[in-house]
């Protein structure tokens, strides 16, 4: 029977990061995924007629460009082109919109706040600040500050030595933002509740935790430090669908000799005397290999994957108690044509950005309270983009699709599973609260996917359907990120490693978990590094 | 509730309509959301227009601010690193402000219009910063950017023309001095301020009666060489005076993101605008800390031999075998009235003494092909043009 240098299981776009560069290093690389198509959540599903869904993730910015351009996933058919601003619709009929020109958007502020317009200045450089920070770290393994290896005690200096740059009030504010609200951030530059509100956004999607709570102004920025070509902070589409990013990485892994499995779900992860040996899948065959590198979350990979009794129970008390809230659900939506927001003039260059529809700091918490309550939001906060606007080859022409992004949702209502009327419950919910600001919304409706964080987790593995694999908040970073002790892409057994979100720097499709594990694994092999170094900002 | 729509692209000032029936190049950029003009027939032209005759530039996107109120000698004397208490009603002061670490934020000009009445004029936009800074004042700070329109009148004939133009009586107005006098019923405001360094004016007015202001100087000025001009022959002027400019000398500090690239007002060159006299005002205890300790870089004046404006060029203390920079040039220009390669640049300390000498390396291109030359330069402490008449007064006829 074949023996493989390495098992990915898993074919998202962390799994197929990690297989490619360890293909590209000469290993016997294969990559096996449970459904019977790969990308995991960065995935293109044609569900009705000719439309294409991205019905998980849906917009691309924080793919790491070293990965990009080291696999050459242009070759492999990859096009992110960049769509700018967003709108938040109020409920006295006006809007705030956030444009990609800076001085329209300057007077677009000072409609509302001349103060808050001035103060967009400061806090941009504020946040930009604390960006280029954690930037540098992003496709690099955190290092452990209880360890004594050069390597870890390298990247401890540099975090340090980028510490110290900074001065006396900067390092004092970095520490700051690191554990503040994005509620107190942003009431530290701006007066007006609907500005707030606008930006709050960033700091809760995907996370279980409201505006007030502590630490989801990183959240903010983990979504501002994206980028595309060198423009931090700007977001953009796949060509195609966000399927066309793990599409390209599977190029890249296959043109590299790598073998790809679908239907292929994994049941157990075989260890033999304390160490891996190879899988064993849900039909009952068995692949062996060298290495298991599990790309699924870490719940799953441990508490389901696995026997308790191979793993010590200090490590398997603490995935236990990993935080990965099922918190955000979405809705797929295909379109008989552009629907018409009534609080946008004709011709507004709004409509190709993201739409909101909370427009008050009480609002964005009150949608959190129904979530501490075991249900969805009433009255939720929806991250609405119609795609189709700039990408041709999601729906024929003149249709469109509408990817809703929804939070708050719940793992399960009440402690217990959805039921289909509360599924489709939830999705009127979502519609209602979109038709609310366009009346011709809901008659262009020809297919809706609904999808709660269940409905998410059964499809495509994710415990609880958290879209990071796993909450990013201080206690989950860095050396903490999945468990401290573990943050360096290696399992408590031999011959295992992880390369999904759960583990640094999180989720967001950004490909950086992946890579960083690739080149852990390298490294252990005494094989070249075949993984590409942060290209810098300075 | 009809859709509102806030104006997508550049806004025209006030005299939009006369600078367009001018303008003969269609080269344009954007200035604080403005339309404004690189240059409108020949920036080298327009240039000569400001140091031979009479030139006249549009400066209403300049950012403007009214400050009235009980307190507004004591809220503007907070602000500003220099002594404000000293420039009475009638009188201008060039001006800096600092945050609390004492670094620049921004400079301008503070026009004491009347008593408890102010105009701050600045580069960039301070609201949030501004209103902050009332607490505890009785002031009311209102921006007024777009209430106001204004333009430079500048240049040796600039007198003529305004005395042309029926104000005779401004002959009496010195550097840094401004009146009021009535135009067509309306209030112009005149001050004898201006950024190219030579005899010069600017003149304030409501938008309303500024094509007929524009008008009545145009007439005025005919017999005395008035040209409208762009912000390039401006910017010529401005390194011959040795004026500042945000963005190139220096950052201001609340946008900059990298430690150490904000710059303090003692590295500035501008120690005259700071009052260690005045017991409080923002960044005070930093920049005593500094003046004490010294400061890290100094801006210098460079009279560089050649001819080769020495554009982004690296500043050394050595022809050759450098380890590393010193410093690096800010501005670089060709002075067409001094025949002098003239340049501003930051170089770090002790660098850069009056006298000193440094190297520039300059990268020109001839036809392609790209040189380097290592260009000796003097570190000057004057500006490279100051003539006479800027001081004059009452000015002569020229």
């Amino acid at each position: 029977m074949r023996t493989y240098d390495a098992i990915v299981v898993g074919a998202g776009h962390n799994g197929l990061t990690t297989a490619a560069f360890l293909a590209r290093a000469g290993l016997d690389v294969v990559c096996v995924e449970k459904n019977d198509y790969i990308g995991g959540a960065a995935v293109s599903r044609n569900l009705y007629k000719d439309w294409i869904y991205s019905n998980c993730s849906y917009v691309c910015s924080l793919l790491r460009p070293e990965i990009f351009r080291e696999l050459e996933l242009h070759r492999h058919g990859l096009q992110v082109t960049p769509y700018g601003g967003s709108v938040t619709f109020m409920q006295n009929g006006d809007y705030f919109g956030s444009y990609h020109d800076d001085e329209v958007m300057y007077r677009e502020m000072c409609r509302f706040s001349r103060h808050d317009a001035d103060a967009y200045k400061a806090y941009s450089a504020d946040t930009m600040r604390q960006c280029r920070f954690i930037r540098e770290f992003l496709l690099s393994t955190a290092p452990d500050p209880t360890s004594f290896k050069p390597s870890d005690i390298r990247e401890l200096m540099k975090i340090g030595g980028k510490f110290l740059e900074m001065s006396e009030d900067r390092m004092y504010e970095t520490i700051r933002f690191w554990t503040m609200s994005v509620a107190e951030y942003l009431d530290e530059y701006y007066e007006t509740d609907v500005i707030k509100a606008a930006f709050s956004g960033s700091g809760i999607i995907g996370t279980a935790l409201g505006i007030h709570s502590p630490g989801t102004a990183y959240v903010l920025l983990h979504h501002y430090m994206g980028e595309v070509d060198g423009n931090v902070g700007s977001w953009g589409y796949a060509r195609g669908g966000m399927g066309a990013v793990s599409k390209a990485i599977a190029g890249a892994f296959q043109a590299a000799g790598g073998e790809l499995r679908t239907e292929a779900g994994v049941d157990q992860i075989i260890v033999k005397n304390g160490k891996v040996t190879g899988v064993a899948l849900e039909n009952g065959e068995e692949i062996r290999g060298n290495l298991v590198v599990s790309a699924m979350d870490v719940k799953r990979t441990f508490l389901n994957c696995m026997q308790e009794s191979d793993l010590p129970s200090d490590f398997y008390r603490r995935v236990k108690n990993f935080k990965i809230r099922g918190s955000s659900g979405k809705l797929n939506i295909a379109l008989d044509g552009l629907p018409t927001f009534t609080a946008l003039p004709k011709g507004s260059p709004l409509i190709h950005s993201d739409m909101h529809f909370i427009d008050s700091m009480e609002r964005m918490e009150r949608a959190y309270d129904d979530w501490k309550d075991g249900t969805w939001s009433k009255d939720p906060y929806v991250d609405m983009v119609i795609p189709t606007l700039n990408d041709p080859t999601m729906a024929p022409p003149g249709k469109h699709f509408m990817s809703c992004f929804v939070q708050y949702c719940p793992h399960q209502i009440e402690g217990r599973r959805w039921t289909d009327a509360e599924r489709e419950a939830f999705g009127k919910t979502v519609i209602d609260q979109i038709a609310n600001y366009s009346p011709d919304f809901k008659d262009l409706i020809l297919h809706a996917e609904i999808r709660t964080p269940q409905d998410i987790e059964d499809q495509i593995g994710i415990t609880e359907g958290n879209i990071f694999h796993g909450e990013l908040t201080m206690d989950q970073l860095l050396f903490n990120r999945p468990v401290p002790g573990y943050a360096q892409y290696r399992g408590p057994v031999a011959g295992l490693y992880l390369c999904g979100s759960s583990n640094h720097p999180g989720g967001g499709v950004m490909a950086a978990p992946g890579a960083n594990a690739a080149r852990e694994i390298l490294a252990d092999l005494k094989r070249p590094n075949t993984v590409p170094e942060n290209f810098g900002d300075d | 509730m009809n859709p509102t729509q806030v104006a997508q692209g550049r806004l025209h000032t006030p005299f939009h309509s006369r600078i367009a029936a001018l303008d003969t190049l269609n080269n344009w950029h954007t200035w604080k959301g403005y339309t404004t003009p690189d240059a409108l027939y020949c920036a080298d032209l327009e240039y000569f227009a400001i140091r031979n005759a009479t030139a006249v530039f549009d400066l209403t996107p300049m950012t403007k601010y009214r400050i009235t109120g009980p307190d507004a000698e004591a809220y503007v004397n907070r602000l500003v690193t220099r002594d404000m208490t000293k420039i009475r009603p009638g009188r201008v002061a060039y001006a800096v402000w600092c945050d609390d670490a004492g670094q620049v934020l921004d400079d301008g000009t503070i026009f004491h219009l009347r008593p408890g009445e102010y105009r701050l004029c600045s580069q960039e936009r301070h609201f949030a910063w501004l209103t902050a800074a009332t607490i505890g004042f009785d002031v009311t700070v209102k921006h007024e950017t777009a209430d106001v329109a204004a333009l430079a009148v500048q240049g040796p004939t600039s007198f003529s023309v305004l005395k042309a133009m029926g104000y005779p009586e401004l002959g009496e107005l010195k550097p840094f001095g401004l009146a009021h006098v009535d135009f067509q019923g309306a209030e112009l405001m005149v001050s004898r301020t201006g950024y190219t360094g030579d005899l010069g004016y600017e003149l304030w007015i409501e938008p309303g009666k500024a094509e007929a202001l524009w008008d009545a100087l145009f007439e005025a000025g005919r017999l005395y060489g008035i040209r409208a001009i762009g912000t390039e022959a401006l910017e010529h002027a401005r390194i011959e005076a040795g004026f500042l400019a945000a963005y190139h000398e220096f950052l201001p500090a609340d946008e900059t993101i990298r430690t150490g690239r904000s710059r303090s007002p003692l590295e500035l060159g501008l120690e005259w605008t700071v009052d260690f006299k005045k017991p409080v005002f923002n960044g005070r205890r930093a920049l005593a800390e500094e003046a004490k300790r010294g400061s890290t870089w100094r801006l210098v004046k460079l009279d560089i031999e050649g001819n080769k404006p020495a554009h982004n060029s690296y500043i050394f203390a050595k022809p050759k075998n450098n380890r590393e920079a010193i410093g690096f040039i800010t501005s670089a220009a060709w002075s067409p009235v001094c025949k002098q390669n003239i340049a501003l640049g930051t170089v770090r300390t002790p660098h850069g003494k009056p006298g000193d000498t440094v190297w520039v390396e300059i990268y020109y291109q001839r036809e392609m092909h790209w040189s380097r030359k290592m260009a000796r330069a003097t570190v000057v402490d004057k500006p490279f043009w100051f003539p006479e008449r800027r001081g004059a007064t009452p000015p002569g006829p020229y």
